[in-house]
Protein backbone atom coordinates (compact mmCIF):
# COMPACT_ATOMS: atom_id res chain seq x y z
CA UNK A 1 0.00 0.00 0.00
CA UNK A 2 2.80 2.33 1.18
CA UNK A 3 5.01 1.38 -1.60
CA UNK A 4 2.25 1.77 -3.78
CA UNK A 5 1.33 5.53 -2.55
CA UNK A 6 5.07 6.36 -2.88
CA UNK A 7 5.32 5.37 -6.77
CA UNK A 8 1.86 6.95 -7.75
CA UNK A 9 3.82 10.33 -5.67
CA UNK A 10 7.19 10.12 -8.08
CA UNK A 11 4.80 10.03 -10.91
CA UNK A 12 3.56 13.54 -10.16
CA UNK A 13 6.95 15.15 -10.35
CA UNK A 14 7.13 14.75 -14.15
CA UNK A 15 3.57 16.42 -14.68
CA UNK A 16 4.14 19.27 -12.28
CA UNK A 17 7.35 19.86 -14.33
CA UNK A 18 5.76 19.87 -17.73
CA UNK A 19 2.60 22.20 -15.95
CA UNK A 20 5.07 24.10 -15.06
CA UNK A 21 6.81 23.99 -18.42
CA UNK A 22 3.59 25.06 -20.02
CA UNK A 23 2.80 28.09 -18.06
CA UNK A 24 6.23 29.45 -18.73
CA UNK A 25 6.16 29.14 -22.50
CA UNK A 26 2.59 30.46 -22.25
CA UNK A 27 3.69 33.65 -22.47
CA UNK A 28 6.44 33.24 -25.16
CA UNK A 29 3.49 32.76 -27.70
CA UNK A 30 1.66 35.83 -26.40
CA UNK A 31 1.79 38.54 -29.29
CA UNK A 32 4.10 41.73 -27.94
CA UNK A 33 7.36 42.76 -26.30
CA UNK A 34 6.54 42.77 -22.71
CA UNK A 35 9.64 45.44 -22.48
CA UNK A 36 7.78 47.29 -25.25
CA UNK A 37 4.65 47.54 -22.96
CA UNK A 38 6.57 49.19 -19.95
CA UNK A 39 8.38 51.96 -22.02
CA UNK A 40 7.51 54.97 -23.88
CA UNK A 41 7.56 54.30 -27.80
CA UNK A 42 10.22 56.83 -28.25
CA UNK A 43 12.73 54.58 -26.06
CA UNK A 44 16.23 53.77 -27.63
CA UNK A 45 17.50 50.86 -28.14
CA UNK A 46 20.25 51.39 -25.36
CA UNK A 47 17.64 51.59 -22.98
CA UNK A 48 15.82 48.68 -24.26
CA UNK A 49 18.71 46.54 -24.00
CA UNK A 50 19.16 47.28 -20.74
CA UNK A 51 15.88 46.66 -19.36
CA UNK A 52 15.95 43.46 -21.25
CA UNK A 53 19.13 42.67 -19.60
CA UNK A 54 18.06 43.70 -15.99
CA UNK A 55 14.97 41.55 -16.37
CA UNK A 56 17.01 38.18 -17.70
CA UNK A 57 15.88 38.48 -20.66
CA UNK A 58 18.09 38.49 -22.93
CA UNK A 59 19.18 34.87 -21.52
CA UNK A 60 18.86 31.67 -23.38
CA UNK A 61 14.87 30.47 -22.60
CA UNK A 62 16.31 27.39 -20.59
CA UNK A 63 18.36 29.40 -18.18
CA UNK A 64 15.33 32.04 -17.55
CA UNK A 65 12.77 28.97 -16.76
CA UNK A 66 15.24 27.98 -14.56
CA UNK A 67 15.53 31.44 -12.71
CA UNK A 68 11.69 31.42 -12.68
CA UNK A 69 11.38 28.08 -11.48
CA UNK A 70 13.64 28.80 -9.07
CA UNK A 71 11.61 31.67 -7.42
CA UNK A 72 8.20 29.55 -8.08
CA UNK A 73 10.00 27.09 -5.32
CA UNK A 74 10.30 30.33 -3.20
CA UNK A 75 6.59 31.10 -3.68
CA UNK A 76 7.41 34.29 -6.02
CA UNK A 77 5.21 34.45 -8.86
CA UNK A 78 6.31 37.61 -9.80
CA UNK A 79 4.46 41.09 -9.98
CA UNK A 80 0.99 41.56 -11.20
CA UNK A 81 1.54 44.46 -14.20
CA UNK A 82 -2.00 45.45 -13.41
CA UNK A 83 -1.99 45.70 -9.79
CA UNK A 84 2.13 46.28 -8.77
CA UNK A 85 1.29 43.94 -5.88
CA UNK A 86 2.83 40.28 -5.93
CA UNK A 87 0.35 37.77 -7.49
CA UNK A 88 1.00 35.06 -4.96
CA UNK A 89 -0.89 37.58 -2.49
CA UNK A 90 -3.76 38.48 -4.44
CA UNK A 91 -4.09 34.86 -5.75
CA UNK A 92 -4.19 33.77 -2.04
CA UNK A 93 -7.63 36.17 -1.13
CA UNK A 94 -8.71 34.91 -4.38
CA UNK A 95 -8.99 31.34 -4.08
CA UNK A 96 -10.74 31.39 -1.07
CA UNK A 97 -13.27 32.96 -2.78
CA UNK A 98 -13.08 30.63 -5.23
CA UNK A 99 -13.02 27.75 -2.75
CA UNK A 100 -16.31 29.02 -1.07
CA UNK A 101 -18.25 28.74 -4.36
CA UNK A 102 -16.61 25.74 -5.78
CA UNK A 103 -17.09 23.53 -2.61
CA UNK A 104 -20.57 24.54 -2.01
CA UNK A 105 -21.40 23.87 -5.16
CA UNK A 106 -19.67 20.08 -4.64
CA UNK A 107 -21.64 19.22 -1.83
CA UNK A 108 -24.67 20.50 -3.15
CA UNK A 109 -24.06 19.24 -6.72
CA UNK A 110 -22.73 15.77 -5.39
CA UNK A 111 -25.77 15.29 -3.30
CA UNK A 112 -28.43 15.86 -5.83
CA UNK A 113 -26.36 13.79 -8.01
CA UNK A 114 -26.01 10.90 -6.22
CA UNK A 115 -29.76 11.11 -4.87
CA UNK A 116 -31.15 11.14 -8.25
CA UNK A 117 -28.61 8.50 -9.84
CA UNK A 118 -29.56 6.22 -6.66
CA UNK A 119 -33.36 6.78 -7.18
CA UNK A 120 -33.23 6.30 -11.24
CA UNK A 121 -30.43 3.21 -10.83
CA UNK A 122 -32.62 1.28 -8.54
CA UNK A 123 -36.20 2.41 -10.46
CA UNK A 124 -34.09 1.25 -14.04
CA UNK A 125 -36.55 2.16 -16.69
CA UNK A 126 -39.24 3.73 -14.51
CA UNK A 127 -40.59 7.51 -14.85
CA UNK A 128 -38.22 8.27 -12.27
CA UNK A 129 -34.93 7.16 -14.52
CA UNK A 130 -36.48 9.07 -16.77
CA UNK A 131 -36.76 12.37 -15.17
CA UNK A 132 -33.13 11.86 -13.61
CA UNK A 133 -32.03 11.38 -16.65
CA UNK A 134 -33.24 14.28 -18.65
CA UNK A 135 -32.27 16.56 -15.83
CA UNK A 136 -28.90 14.74 -15.80
CA UNK A 137 -28.96 15.74 -19.72
CA UNK A 138 -29.83 19.21 -19.14
CA UNK A 139 -27.38 19.70 -16.38
CA UNK A 140 -24.65 18.07 -19.03
CA UNK A 141 -25.93 20.54 -21.94
CA UNK A 142 -26.17 23.58 -20.78
CA UNK A 143 -24.07 26.63 -20.81
CA UNK A 144 -23.20 27.98 -17.14
CA UNK A 145 -22.68 31.11 -17.86
CA UNK A 146 -26.16 31.67 -19.48
CA UNK A 147 -27.64 29.47 -16.74
CA UNK A 148 -26.30 32.50 -14.51
CA UNK A 149 -27.53 35.23 -16.65
CA UNK A 150 -31.23 33.05 -16.71
CA UNK A 151 -31.52 32.79 -12.85
CA UNK A 152 -30.33 36.32 -12.46
CA UNK A 153 -33.23 37.63 -14.71
CA UNK A 154 -35.78 35.42 -12.52
CA UNK A 155 -34.14 35.99 -9.07
CA UNK A 156 -32.56 39.51 -9.34
CA UNK A 157 -34.72 41.41 -12.38
CA UNK A 158 -38.25 39.64 -12.17
CA UNK A 159 -38.60 38.88 -8.40
CA UNK A 160 -36.01 40.74 -6.60
CA UNK A 161 -35.36 38.30 -4.36
CA UNK A 162 -31.16 37.94 -4.46
CA UNK A 163 -28.23 40.61 -5.80
CA UNK A 164 -27.29 40.23 -8.88
CA UNK A 165 -23.80 39.99 -8.63
CA UNK A 166 -20.80 40.68 -6.52
CA UNK A 167 -19.75 39.31 -2.55
CA UNK A 168 -21.47 42.41 -1.32
CA UNK A 169 -19.69 45.56 0.10
CA UNK A 170 -18.52 44.00 3.76
CA UNK A 171 -17.49 40.73 2.58
CA UNK A 172 -19.07 37.15 3.39
CA UNK A 173 -20.03 36.47 7.16
CA UNK A 174 -23.01 34.79 8.30
CA UNK A 175 -25.67 36.77 8.03
CA UNK A 176 -28.34 36.01 5.35
CA UNK A 177 -27.79 39.29 3.69
CA UNK A 178 -24.49 38.44 3.09
CA UNK A 179 -25.05 34.67 2.61
CA UNK A 180 -27.71 35.56 0.15
CA UNK A 181 -24.98 36.12 -2.28
CA UNK A 182 -23.72 33.38 -2.54
CA UNK A 183 -26.90 31.14 -3.50
CA UNK A 184 -26.98 32.28 -7.60
CA UNK A 185 -23.44 31.23 -8.14
CA UNK A 186 -23.14 28.23 -6.27
CA UNK A 187 -26.84 27.14 -7.82
CA UNK A 188 -24.95 28.13 -11.50
CA UNK A 189 -21.77 25.76 -10.32
CA UNK A 190 -23.79 22.81 -9.11
CA UNK A 191 -25.79 21.81 -12.38
CA UNK A 192 -23.10 20.47 -14.09
CA UNK A 193 -21.64 17.98 -11.28
CA UNK A 194 -25.46 17.33 -10.48
CA UNK A 195 -25.92 16.23 -13.84
CA UNK A 196 -22.79 14.10 -14.11
CA UNK A 197 -22.78 12.18 -10.76
CA UNK A 198 -26.29 11.52 -11.36
CA UNK A 199 -24.98 9.80 -14.82
CA UNK A 200 -22.46 7.91 -13.50
CA UNK A 201 -24.28 6.82 -10.40
CA UNK A 202 -27.60 5.53 -12.14
CA UNK A 203 -25.08 3.22 -14.49
CA UNK A 204 -23.12 2.15 -11.82
CA UNK A 205 -26.37 1.19 -9.57
CA UNK A 206 -28.41 -0.57 -12.37
CA UNK A 207 -25.76 -2.74 -13.60
CA UNK A 208 -24.26 -3.86 -10.13
CA UNK A 209 -28.09 -4.45 -9.24
CA UNK A 210 -27.97 -6.91 -12.09
CA UNK A 211 -25.27 -8.93 -11.20
CA UNK A 212 -25.23 -12.27 -9.69
CA UNK A 213 -23.81 -11.26 -6.20
CA UNK A 214 -27.18 -8.94 -5.79
CA UNK A 215 -29.16 -12.05 -6.82
CA UNK A 216 -27.94 -14.51 -4.34
CA UNK A 217 -27.81 -11.90 -1.38
CA UNK A 218 -31.58 -11.39 -2.52
CA UNK A 219 -32.03 -15.33 -2.76
CA UNK A 220 -30.61 -15.04 0.74
CA UNK A 221 -33.26 -13.14 2.19
CA UNK A 222 -31.67 -9.56 2.75
CA UNK A 223 -33.57 -6.41 2.66
CA UNK A 224 -33.19 -4.05 0.20
CA UNK A 225 -31.34 -1.51 2.28
CA UNK A 226 -28.94 -3.87 3.17
CA UNK A 227 -28.45 -5.04 -0.42
CA UNK A 228 -28.01 -1.09 -1.60
CA UNK A 229 -25.35 -0.76 1.25
CA UNK A 230 -23.42 -4.00 -0.73
CA UNK A 231 -24.21 -2.30 -3.96
CA UNK A 232 -23.08 1.37 -2.63
CA UNK A 233 -19.63 0.26 -1.31
CA UNK A 234 -18.99 -1.20 -5.31
CA UNK A 235 -20.07 1.30 -6.86
CA UNK A 236 -18.08 4.09 -4.67
CA UNK A 237 -14.55 4.24 -6.57
CA UNK A 238 -15.61 5.28 -10.32
CA UNK A 239 -18.26 7.73 -8.26
CA UNK A 240 -15.18 9.19 -6.13
CA UNK A 241 -13.02 9.14 -9.56
CA UNK A 242 -15.98 11.16 -10.93
CA UNK A 243 -16.18 13.30 -8.20
CA UNK A 244 -12.66 14.29 -7.76
CA UNK A 245 -12.21 15.32 -11.04
CA UNK A 246 -15.38 17.37 -11.23
CA UNK A 247 -14.07 19.29 -8.00
CA UNK A 248 -10.85 20.26 -9.96
CA UNK A 249 -13.42 21.43 -12.83
CA UNK A 250 -15.38 24.10 -10.30
CA UNK A 251 -12.65 24.98 -9.29
CA UNK A 252 -10.76 25.80 -12.78
CA UNK A 253 -13.84 26.28 -15.00
CA UNK A 254 -15.27 28.60 -12.79
CA UNK A 255 -13.88 31.66 -14.49
CA UNK A 256 -17.20 31.65 -16.69
CA UNK A 257 -19.61 31.59 -13.60
CA UNK A 258 -17.64 34.13 -11.82
CA UNK A 259 -17.61 36.97 -14.67
CA UNK A 260 -21.47 36.57 -14.86
CA UNK A 261 -21.65 37.29 -11.40
CA UNK A 262 -18.49 39.20 -10.67
CA UNK A 263 -17.70 37.15 -8.19
CA UNK A 264 -13.77 37.95 -6.60
CA UNK A 265 -12.60 34.42 -7.35
CA UNK A 266 -9.30 33.13 -9.24
CA UNK A 267 -11.22 32.93 -12.41
CA UNK A 268 -12.28 37.06 -11.69
CA UNK A 269 -8.20 37.46 -11.41
CA UNK A 270 -7.59 35.30 -14.74
CA UNK A 271 -10.52 37.26 -16.70
CA UNK A 272 -8.81 40.81 -15.51
CA UNK A 273 -5.46 39.67 -16.63
CA UNK A 274 -6.44 39.09 -19.97
CA UNK A 275 -7.99 41.90 -20.64
CA UNK A 276 -4.95 44.14 -18.80
CA UNK A 277 -2.64 41.57 -20.57
CA UNK A 278 -1.35 41.08 -17.54
CA UNK A 279 1.13 38.07 -18.13
CA UNK A 280 2.43 37.23 -14.55
CA UNK A 281 -0.94 37.71 -13.07
CA UNK A 282 -2.53 35.27 -16.11
CA UNK A 283 0.69 32.51 -15.73
CA UNK A 284 -0.08 32.88 -12.13
CA UNK A 285 -3.31 32.15 -11.77
CA UNK A 286 -2.81 29.42 -14.64
CA UNK A 287 0.04 27.48 -12.54
CA UNK A 288 -1.91 27.34 -9.12
CA UNK A 289 -4.81 25.92 -10.73
CA UNK A 290 -3.26 23.60 -12.86
CA UNK A 291 -1.15 22.35 -10.02
CA UNK A 292 -4.18 22.31 -7.33
CA UNK A 293 -6.28 20.20 -9.96
CA UNK A 294 -3.01 17.56 -10.16
CA UNK A 295 -2.62 17.51 -6.70
CA UNK A 296 -6.51 17.06 -6.46
CA UNK A 297 -6.88 13.96 -8.80
CA UNK A 298 -3.78 12.24 -6.88
CA UNK A 299 -5.67 12.35 -3.41
CA UNK A 300 -8.68 10.96 -5.10
CA UNK A 301 -6.09 8.49 -6.85
CA UNK A 302 -4.91 7.82 -3.29
CA UNK A 303 -8.31 7.43 -1.55
CA UNK A 304 -9.36 5.15 -4.66
CA UNK A 305 -7.04 2.86 -3.36
CA UNK A 306 -7.67 2.73 -0.16
CA UNK A 307 -11.12 1.87 -0.64
CA UNK A 308 -10.59 -0.84 -3.62
CA UNK A 309 -7.86 -3.11 -2.78
CA UNK A 310 -7.77 -4.01 -6.36
CA UNK A 311 -6.24 -0.52 -7.28
CA UNK A 312 -2.94 -1.21 -4.91
CA UNK A 313 -1.09 -3.14 -7.13
CA UNK A 314 0.17 -1.25 -10.82
CA UNK B 1 -27.37 -1.44 -22.02
CA UNK B 2 -28.36 -4.85 -23.59
CA UNK B 3 -28.06 -5.34 -27.41
CA UNK B 4 -30.52 -8.38 -29.23
CA UNK B 5 -28.87 -9.82 -32.08
CA UNK B 6 -30.21 -8.36 -34.77
CA UNK B 7 -32.32 -11.03 -36.85
CA UNK B 8 -31.29 -12.32 -39.96
CA UNK B 9 -31.56 -10.09 -42.34
CA UNK B 10 -31.03 -6.72 -41.11
CA UNK B 11 -27.24 -7.37 -40.46
CA UNK B 12 -26.70 -4.38 -42.13
CA UNK B 13 -25.81 -0.86 -41.00
CA UNK B 14 -26.80 -2.38 -37.24
CA UNK B 15 -25.46 0.64 -35.83
CA UNK B 16 -27.67 3.18 -37.82
CA UNK B 17 -30.84 0.97 -37.14
CA UNK B 18 -30.76 0.80 -33.62
CA UNK B 19 -30.18 4.63 -33.78
CA UNK B 20 -33.16 4.86 -35.89
CA UNK B 21 -35.35 3.57 -33.21
CA UNK B 22 -34.11 5.25 -30.42
CA UNK B 23 -36.35 8.49 -29.31
CA UNK B 24 -33.46 10.70 -28.27
CA UNK B 25 -31.52 10.43 -30.96
CA UNK B 26 -34.51 11.38 -33.30
CA UNK B 27 -35.55 14.45 -31.46
CA UNK B 28 -31.84 15.38 -31.03
CA UNK B 29 -31.04 14.86 -34.95
CA UNK B 30 -34.62 16.78 -35.62
CA UNK B 31 -33.02 19.57 -33.59
CA UNK B 32 -29.71 19.51 -35.37
CA UNK B 33 -31.12 19.69 -38.60
CA UNK B 34 -33.50 22.81 -38.19
CA UNK B 35 -30.71 24.64 -35.97
CA UNK B 36 -28.18 23.67 -39.18
CA UNK B 37 -30.17 23.99 -41.79
CA UNK B 38 -31.66 27.77 -40.75
CA UNK B 39 -28.29 28.71 -39.89
CA UNK B 40 -27.53 27.96 -43.25
CA UNK B 41 -30.28 29.00 -45.23
CA UNK B 42 -30.06 32.16 -43.36
CA UNK B 43 -30.50 34.43 -45.86
CA UNK B 44 -33.75 32.29 -47.13
CA UNK B 45 -35.40 32.97 -43.42
CA UNK B 46 -35.08 36.95 -42.60
CA UNK B 47 -34.59 39.28 -44.97
CA UNK B 48 -33.25 41.58 -42.31
CA UNK B 49 -29.20 42.65 -42.55
CA UNK B 50 -27.81 41.28 -39.36
CA UNK B 51 -25.49 44.21 -39.33
CA UNK B 52 -27.53 47.06 -39.70
CA UNK B 53 -28.44 48.77 -36.78
CA UNK B 54 -30.90 51.57 -35.31
CA UNK B 55 -30.77 53.68 -32.34
CA UNK B 56 -34.71 54.33 -32.71
CA UNK B 57 -35.23 50.29 -32.33
CA UNK B 58 -32.77 49.17 -29.82
CA UNK B 59 -34.09 46.21 -27.81
CA UNK B 60 -37.97 45.93 -28.92
CA UNK B 61 -39.52 42.76 -27.93
CA UNK B 62 -40.22 39.81 -29.93
CA UNK B 63 -42.66 40.66 -33.18
CA UNK B 64 -41.73 44.04 -33.34
CA UNK B 65 -42.19 45.26 -36.64
CA UNK B 66 -41.53 42.23 -38.39
CA UNK B 67 -38.72 41.66 -36.10
CA UNK B 68 -39.58 38.03 -34.95
CA UNK B 69 -37.34 38.00 -32.02
CA UNK B 70 -36.72 41.54 -31.20
CA UNK B 71 -33.84 43.32 -31.78
CA UNK B 72 -30.40 43.94 -29.74
CA UNK B 73 -28.34 46.76 -28.31
CA UNK B 74 -27.94 48.58 -31.56
CA UNK B 75 -31.30 47.60 -32.96
CA UNK B 76 -30.32 45.13 -35.35
CA UNK B 77 -32.74 42.09 -35.85
CA UNK B 78 -32.38 39.29 -33.34
CA UNK B 79 -32.95 36.53 -35.34
CA UNK B 80 -30.69 37.62 -38.67
CA UNK B 81 -28.09 37.82 -35.66
CA UNK B 82 -28.75 34.72 -34.58
CA UNK B 83 -28.52 32.82 -37.82
CA UNK B 84 -25.81 34.52 -39.28
CA UNK B 85 -24.19 34.16 -36.13
CA UNK B 86 -24.80 30.42 -35.42
CA UNK B 87 -22.78 30.05 -38.28
CA UNK B 88 -19.12 31.53 -36.77
CA UNK B 89 -20.46 29.70 -33.63
CA UNK B 90 -21.52 26.40 -35.06
CA UNK B 91 -17.73 26.48 -37.30
CA UNK B 92 -15.76 27.53 -34.10
CA UNK B 93 -17.59 24.81 -31.94
CA UNK B 94 -16.90 21.95 -34.61
CA UNK B 95 -14.01 22.54 -36.41
CA UNK B 96 -11.23 22.11 -33.40
CA UNK B 97 -13.30 18.40 -32.90
CA UNK B 98 -12.46 17.65 -36.50
CA UNK B 99 -9.18 19.06 -36.38
CA UNK B 100 -8.46 16.84 -32.70
CA UNK B 101 -9.82 13.96 -33.80
CA UNK B 102 -7.59 13.93 -36.77
CA UNK B 103 -4.59 14.72 -34.65
CA UNK B 104 -5.25 12.84 -31.89
CA UNK B 105 -6.81 9.89 -33.29
CA UNK B 106 -3.31 9.31 -35.35
CA UNK B 107 -0.94 9.97 -32.43
CA UNK B 108 -2.86 7.53 -30.24
CA UNK B 109 -2.70 5.21 -33.32
CA UNK B 110 0.96 5.32 -33.14
CA UNK B 111 1.34 5.32 -29.44
CA UNK B 112 -1.04 2.25 -29.22
CA UNK B 113 0.56 0.38 -32.41
CA UNK B 114 4.30 0.42 -31.55
CA UNK B 115 4.05 0.73 -27.79
CA UNK B 116 7.47 0.93 -25.53
CA UNK B 117 9.36 3.96 -26.08
CA UNK B 118 7.28 5.95 -28.81
CA UNK B 119 4.34 4.98 -26.47
CA UNK B 120 5.77 6.59 -23.42
CA UNK B 121 6.81 9.68 -25.20
CA UNK B 122 3.03 10.48 -26.26
CA UNK B 123 1.68 9.30 -23.30
CA UNK B 124 3.60 11.00 -21.25
CA UNK B 125 3.44 14.58 -23.49
CA UNK B 126 -0.77 14.23 -23.49
CA UNK B 127 -0.46 13.41 -19.27
CA UNK B 128 0.86 17.04 -18.99
CA UNK B 129 -1.80 18.36 -21.18
CA UNK B 130 -4.17 16.13 -19.31
CA UNK B 131 -3.41 17.98 -16.03
CA UNK B 132 -5.51 21.54 -16.69
CA UNK B 133 -9.05 21.14 -16.66
CA UNK B 134 -10.53 21.69 -19.88
CA UNK B 135 -12.22 25.33 -19.73
CA UNK B 136 -8.83 26.55 -17.92
CA UNK B 137 -6.93 24.79 -20.80
CA UNK B 138 -8.91 26.81 -23.17
CA UNK B 139 -9.06 30.37 -21.76
CA UNK B 140 -5.08 30.12 -20.87
CA UNK B 141 -4.30 29.28 -24.51
CA UNK B 142 -6.62 31.53 -26.54
CA UNK B 143 -5.95 34.58 -23.32
CA UNK B 144 -2.19 33.94 -24.22
CA UNK B 145 -2.81 33.46 -28.41
CA UNK B 146 -4.30 36.93 -27.92
CA UNK B 147 -8.18 35.85 -28.76
CA UNK B 148 -9.65 35.74 -32.18
CA UNK B 149 -11.40 33.08 -34.32
CA UNK B 150 -8.48 31.16 -35.67
CA UNK B 151 -6.63 31.78 -31.83
CA UNK B 152 -10.09 30.06 -30.25
CA UNK B 153 -10.30 27.09 -32.90
CA UNK B 154 -6.38 26.12 -31.75
CA UNK B 155 -6.85 26.71 -28.34
CA UNK B 156 -10.22 24.12 -28.19
CA UNK B 157 -8.24 22.08 -30.69
CA UNK B 158 -5.19 21.70 -28.04
CA UNK B 159 -7.58 21.04 -25.36
CA UNK B 160 -9.39 17.91 -27.27
CA UNK B 161 -6.13 16.27 -28.63
CA UNK B 162 -5.28 14.42 -25.37
CA UNK B 163 -8.56 12.79 -24.40
CA UNK B 164 -9.14 11.67 -27.49
CA UNK B 165 -5.25 10.38 -28.24
CA UNK B 166 -6.12 8.40 -24.79
CA UNK B 167 -9.35 6.99 -26.30
CA UNK B 168 -7.19 6.11 -29.68
CA UNK B 169 -4.48 4.88 -27.47
CA UNK B 170 -6.05 2.29 -25.45
CA UNK B 171 -8.35 1.16 -28.52
CA UNK B 172 -5.41 0.48 -30.56
CA UNK B 173 -3.32 -1.29 -27.74
CA UNK B 174 -6.60 -3.38 -26.77
CA UNK B 175 -6.39 -4.69 -30.57
CA UNK B 176 -2.93 -4.95 -31.06
CA UNK B 177 -2.47 -8.05 -28.64
CA UNK B 178 -4.90 -9.89 -30.29
CA UNK B 179 -4.27 -13.11 -32.10
CA UNK B 180 -5.26 -12.04 -35.57
CA UNK B 181 -2.80 -9.40 -35.45
CA UNK B 182 -0.48 -11.84 -35.05
CA UNK B 183 -1.79 -13.66 -37.51
CA UNK B 184 -1.44 -11.27 -40.05
CA UNK B 185 2.21 -9.66 -39.20
CA UNK B 186 3.40 -13.76 -39.14
CA UNK B 187 1.77 -14.74 -42.69
CA UNK B 188 3.72 -11.27 -43.82
CA UNK B 189 1.80 -7.80 -43.89
CA UNK B 190 3.50 -4.97 -43.51
CA UNK B 191 2.79 -1.83 -40.84
CA UNK B 192 0.56 -0.26 -42.57
CA UNK B 193 -1.45 -2.95 -44.26
CA UNK B 194 -2.26 -3.85 -40.94
CA UNK B 195 -2.97 -0.63 -39.68
CA UNK B 196 -5.55 -0.16 -42.70
CA UNK B 197 -6.95 -3.55 -42.73
CA UNK B 198 -7.23 -4.43 -38.88
CA UNK B 199 -6.39 -1.93 -36.25
CA UNK B 200 -8.19 1.62 -37.50
CA UNK B 201 -11.20 -0.69 -37.79
CA UNK B 202 -11.48 -0.80 -34.07
CA UNK B 203 -10.31 1.85 -33.09
CA UNK B 204 -11.90 4.20 -35.04
CA UNK B 205 -15.48 3.42 -33.20
CA UNK B 206 -14.37 4.44 -29.85
CA UNK B 207 -12.61 7.65 -31.18
CA UNK B 208 -15.54 8.45 -33.00
CA UNK B 209 -18.22 8.22 -30.20
CA UNK B 210 -15.64 10.26 -27.89
CA UNK B 211 -15.41 12.77 -30.76
CA UNK B 212 -18.84 13.35 -30.77
CA UNK B 213 -19.71 13.54 -27.07
CA UNK B 214 -17.35 16.33 -27.66
CA UNK B 215 -19.19 18.24 -29.77
CA UNK B 216 -21.46 19.84 -27.49
CA UNK B 217 -18.72 20.85 -24.89
CA UNK B 218 -16.76 22.21 -27.38
CA UNK B 219 -20.07 24.69 -28.66
CA UNK B 220 -20.30 25.49 -25.38
CA UNK B 221 -16.38 26.34 -24.84
CA UNK B 222 -16.34 28.62 -28.36
CA UNK B 223 -19.23 30.60 -27.28
CA UNK B 224 -17.93 30.66 -23.95
CA UNK B 225 -14.63 32.09 -25.32
CA UNK B 226 -16.32 34.25 -27.03
CA UNK B 227 -18.67 35.44 -23.96
CA UNK B 228 -15.37 36.57 -22.47
CA UNK B 229 -13.81 38.64 -24.99
CA UNK B 230 -11.12 36.27 -26.50
CA UNK B 231 -13.23 34.57 -29.56
CA UNK B 232 -15.35 36.30 -31.93
CA UNK B 233 -14.68 40.11 -32.13
CA UNK B 234 -17.95 42.23 -32.36
CA UNK B 235 -19.25 43.53 -35.21
CA UNK B 236 -19.39 40.34 -36.46
CA UNK B 237 -22.44 38.18 -34.95
CA UNK B 238 -21.95 35.05 -32.42
CA UNK B 239 -23.64 33.35 -29.96
CA UNK B 240 -21.28 33.87 -27.10
CA UNK B 241 -20.53 37.57 -28.28
CA UNK B 242 -24.51 38.58 -28.18
CA UNK B 243 -25.31 36.85 -24.73
CA UNK B 244 -22.08 39.13 -23.50
CA UNK B 245 -22.98 42.09 -25.14
CA UNK B 246 -26.90 41.93 -24.20
CA UNK B 247 -25.97 41.28 -20.01
CA UNK B 248 -26.52 44.87 -19.53
CA UNK B 249 -29.73 45.07 -20.84
CA UNK B 250 -30.97 42.24 -18.65
CA UNK B 251 -33.10 44.95 -16.78
CA UNK B 252 -34.65 46.34 -19.46
CA UNK B 253 -35.05 43.22 -21.84
CA UNK B 254 -34.59 40.07 -20.45
CA UNK B 255 -36.09 37.78 -22.90
CA UNK B 256 -33.98 39.36 -25.39
CA UNK B 257 -30.60 39.15 -23.41
CA UNK B 258 -31.65 35.20 -22.56
CA UNK B 259 -32.35 34.62 -26.32
CA UNK B 260 -28.50 33.93 -27.37
CA UNK B 261 -28.14 31.26 -24.63
CA UNK B 262 -31.31 29.31 -25.68
CA UNK B 263 -29.71 28.87 -29.18
CA UNK B 264 -26.20 27.64 -27.45
CA UNK B 265 -28.57 25.28 -24.97
CA UNK B 266 -30.27 24.07 -27.49
CA UNK B 267 -27.71 23.05 -29.60
CA UNK B 268 -25.25 21.57 -27.19
CA UNK B 269 -28.45 19.45 -26.07
CA UNK B 270 -28.91 18.48 -29.90
CA UNK B 271 -25.36 16.76 -29.82
CA UNK B 272 -25.68 15.10 -26.75
CA UNK B 273 -28.93 13.43 -27.21
CA UNK B 274 -26.94 12.32 -31.06
CA UNK B 275 -24.22 11.21 -29.63
CA UNK B 276 -25.62 9.39 -26.26
CA UNK B 277 -27.71 7.31 -29.00
CA UNK B 278 -24.73 6.56 -31.15
CA UNK B 279 -22.52 5.41 -27.83
CA UNK B 280 -25.99 2.68 -27.05
CA UNK B 281 -26.01 1.90 -30.24
CA UNK B 282 -22.46 1.10 -30.33
CA UNK B 283 -22.13 -0.03 -27.09
CA UNK B 284 -19.18 1.11 -26.45
CA UNK B 285 -18.68 1.92 -22.56
CA UNK B 286 -17.83 5.03 -21.29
Amino acid sequence: MLRAAGLRLLAVIPIVLGVTMICFVLMFVAPGDPIQTLLPDNASPEVIALLRHHYGLDRPLPVQYLVWLGHLLQGDLGTSIGTGRPVAGELGAAIGNTAIIAIGAAIIGFSIGIGCGLLAGVHRGGWIDRIASAFALCGLSVPQYWLGIVLVILFSVTLNWLPAMGMGPRGLSWHWQELRNLVMPIATLSLIPAGIVTRITRDRVAELLRQDFVRTLRAQGLAGHAILRHVLKNAAPPILAVMGLQLGYLFGGSILVETVFNWPGVGFLMSNAILRRDQPMLQGTILVLALGFVFLNLLVDLLQSGIDPRMRRG
Amino acid sequence: MDVAAPPIGQARWPVVRRMARDPGVIGGMILLVVIVGAVLAAPLVTGFDPYRSSILLRLKPMLYRGHLLGTDELGRDMLARLLYGGRITLLVGFAPVLVASAIGGTLGLIAGYFGGGVNMAIMRVMDVFYAFPSVLLAVALSGALGGGVQNAVVALALVFIAPICRVAESATTEVRHLDFVAAARASGAGHGAILRVHVIGHMIGPVVVYASGLCSLSIVLAAGLSFLGLGVRPPEPDWGLMLSALRQAVYVAPVNAALPGVAIFLTSLAFNLVSDGLRDAMAVRS
